[in-house]
């Protein structure tokens, strides 16, 4: 049905976007690259030179890295188990009769339209302030000494804040996925006899699968990238408590003006993040076939 | 009896759907609440939930301490210029990718999809020196030109799922009629395809509103939006809990409802098809 003439057309059509990906993408990741083999300073500028994978060495030796990593892995797991888990049952209570649920909906998916800046300040402050927050009430009026979130437990206030963010996504697309599953389908199970058990394993489960997997990589892709959560609540601290990678990077670019090693450290996420991100290209190539 | 017992199910289900999610919304509800309070009774213990003496002083405070409109001006600014920009790009790409799709166009179309997979602190540095060299730090052009890019995948992907679901043989039979290529995108693709524009663009305001590595880093102030208004509330003074919830209430509305509106194109949007 293409035409030869709208072919031609369809390539100026295309062309600035292409232009502009490959330049936004291709031009500063080359650079990032050339930086992360230069000792370079912003401090000190006239020192540069080539060194090699020294700036590597020292990224991927630095306690630090292996703090952050270790940290980033925490964070990605934790948010994932809890958003995709807590986001199946939400989905499976919405999915059942109930009344008033466009309302419910616009309640439940709330969260996600929240900037990250607030609602990390908003949970620190409001809710999980030992003295004056809500929790801090709750614990005491039921004879418990409060939390003291953000000082003695960080990485897991973090984790409540980020998972808060996405449980929403979870919830909306496994609802939006168990809503197609087909009236026919239902019925034939439960005239069948499926308990509710073998109900959701055998085809509810196998139903939202798919969805279930697109979430995990999606949000994978977006919990590497946890950055302003941190940045407004812990600065990544105490000590490197509360560091993820993206926040070293920033750190030792901006604030310890290290370009060669931020450099090195930004080279370390893009890989990392390109793990992921075959896997969800796979999928999503997929479905493009359809 | 049976219609008894589940209307009795359907209630109990209601109780519980509610409690989730009033639990789930209750961190907003508790701001806007807050942000009415006097400082003194947004730490009082016990918590006072409705009745307290409502006032409006913090919104008032928070526009004359930290100027908030300068901030709420950028932020819309960034979110609807970067993407009426980033659709007068997308549309024609999307638009014949869609309709008069090449060898490559699925390959090309992966591809975009992958510049969104790049981690930003991979290019912060080389676009941080760049800005600085190019004297795009803390400029609305800067800040656009980057909210526009980080979206211009997302739209193309957008729009390219709504323009595949438009009937190919409507076109068809424009051209049979003799339609120009112009008049073919004016009066036949053009008005079948403004819902999807449209819930393209809400999402992509909205995920542009939000955006908080790259408004944190490359603005401080003269093109700063209102992720990072909010930043400024981090280091705690003395009382601030209302103020606070004043300013974070004024971040949040307006996108909140906007995303209230289009909630129902964000699945697709945001998995890029691949839930509808």
């Amino acid at each position: 049905m293409a035409t030869q003439q709208t072919t031609t057309a369809g390539r100026y059509l295309v062309a600035p976007s292409v232009i502009l990906l490959f330049v936004w993408m291709i031009v500063p990741l080359a650079m990032t690259l050339y930086f992360s083999t230069m000792r370079y300073l912003l401090l000190n500028p006239e020192r540069t030179g080539f060194v090699g994978l020294a700036n590597y060495t020292a990224f991927l030796s630095d306690p630090n890295f292996i703090a952050a990593l270790f940290n980033t892995l925490i964070l990605v797991g934790s948010v994932l188990v809890i958003s995709v888990c807590g986001g199946i049952l939400v989905a499976l209570l919405m999915d059942q009769p109930v009344f008033g649920l466009n309302l419910l909906r616009l309640m439940v998916i709330a969260p996600f339209f929240v900037m990250p800046t607030v609602s990390a300040l908003v949970w620190k402050n409001l809710l999980m302030n030992p003295d004056s927050g809500l929790f801090a009430w709750i614990a005491r009026s039921l004879g418990f000494s409060p939390i003291v979130w953000f000082t003695h437990y960080p990485m897991l206030s973090i984790i409540v804040v980020v998972s808060w963010e996405w449980l929403p996504f979870a919830s909306l697309i496994l609802l939006t996925a168990l809503q197609s599953l087909d009236e026919e389908q239902k019925e034939a199970a439960q005239l069948d006899g499926a308990g509710p058990i073998s109900y959701f394993g055998y085809i509810v489960l196998p139903h939202i699968a798919r969805a279930i997997t697109v979430v995990v990589l999606i949000e994978t892709i977006f919990l590497l990238s946890v950055f302003a959560e941190i940045y407004v609540t812990t600065s990544g601290g105490p000590g490197v408590a509360t560091t993820n990678i993206p926040f070293l990077v920033y750190k030792q670019a901006l604030l310890d003006f290290d370009v060669g090693s931020a450099s090195a450290g930004g080279i370390v996420a893009v890989v990392l993040a390109n793990i992921v991100a075959i896997f969800l290209m796979r999928m999503v190539g997929r479905n493009l076939e359809g | 009896m049976a219609m008894k017992q589940s209307l009795r199910k359907r209630v109990g289900v209601t109780v519980l759907a509610w409690v989730v999610a009033f639990l789930i919304f209750f961190p907003i509800l508790w701001t806007f609440l807050t942000s009415f309070k006097s400082e003194l009774d947004a730490i009082a213990m016990p918590p006072k939930f409705l009745f307290f003496h409502w006032t409006l002083e913090n919104y008032a405070e928070v526009q004359e301490r930290s100027n908030y409109l300068h901030f709420a001006f950028n932020s819309v600014v960034l979110s609807i210029g970067a993407n009426v920009v980033g659709l007068i790009i997308a549309v024609p790409a999307a638009w014949s990718m869609a309709f008069a799709p090449g060898k490559r166009t699925k390959d090309l179309l992966m591809w975009m999809l992958s510049t969104k997979m790049m981690p930003a602190v991979g290019v912060l540095v080389p676009i941080y020196l760049l800005f600085r060299d190019l004297h795009l730090l803390d400029t609305l052009t800067g800040i656009g030109l980057v909210l526009m890019l980080l979206n211009l995948p997302i739209l193309i992907w957008m729009l390219y799922t709504y323009f595949k679901e438009i009937p190919v043989d409507i076109l068809e039979a424009a051209r049979m009629d003799g339609a120009s290529l112009l008049n073919e995108i004016l009066y036949v693709l053009t008005p079948m395809s403004v819902p999807g524009i449209a819930s393209t663009m809400l999402l992509a305001i909205i995920l542009s509103w939000n955006e908080a590595f790259w408004t944190l880093n490359l603005a401080t102030s003269d093109a700063a939006p209102l992720t990072a208004f909010i930043a400024s509330y981090s280091a705690p003074e003395g009382f601030f809990w209302a103020k606070l919830s004043a300013a974070s209430t004024l971040a949040i509305a307006p996108i909140l409802i906007l995303g209230w509106f289009s909630q129902k194109q964000l699945v697709r949007g945001l998995t890029f098809g691949a839930v509808k």
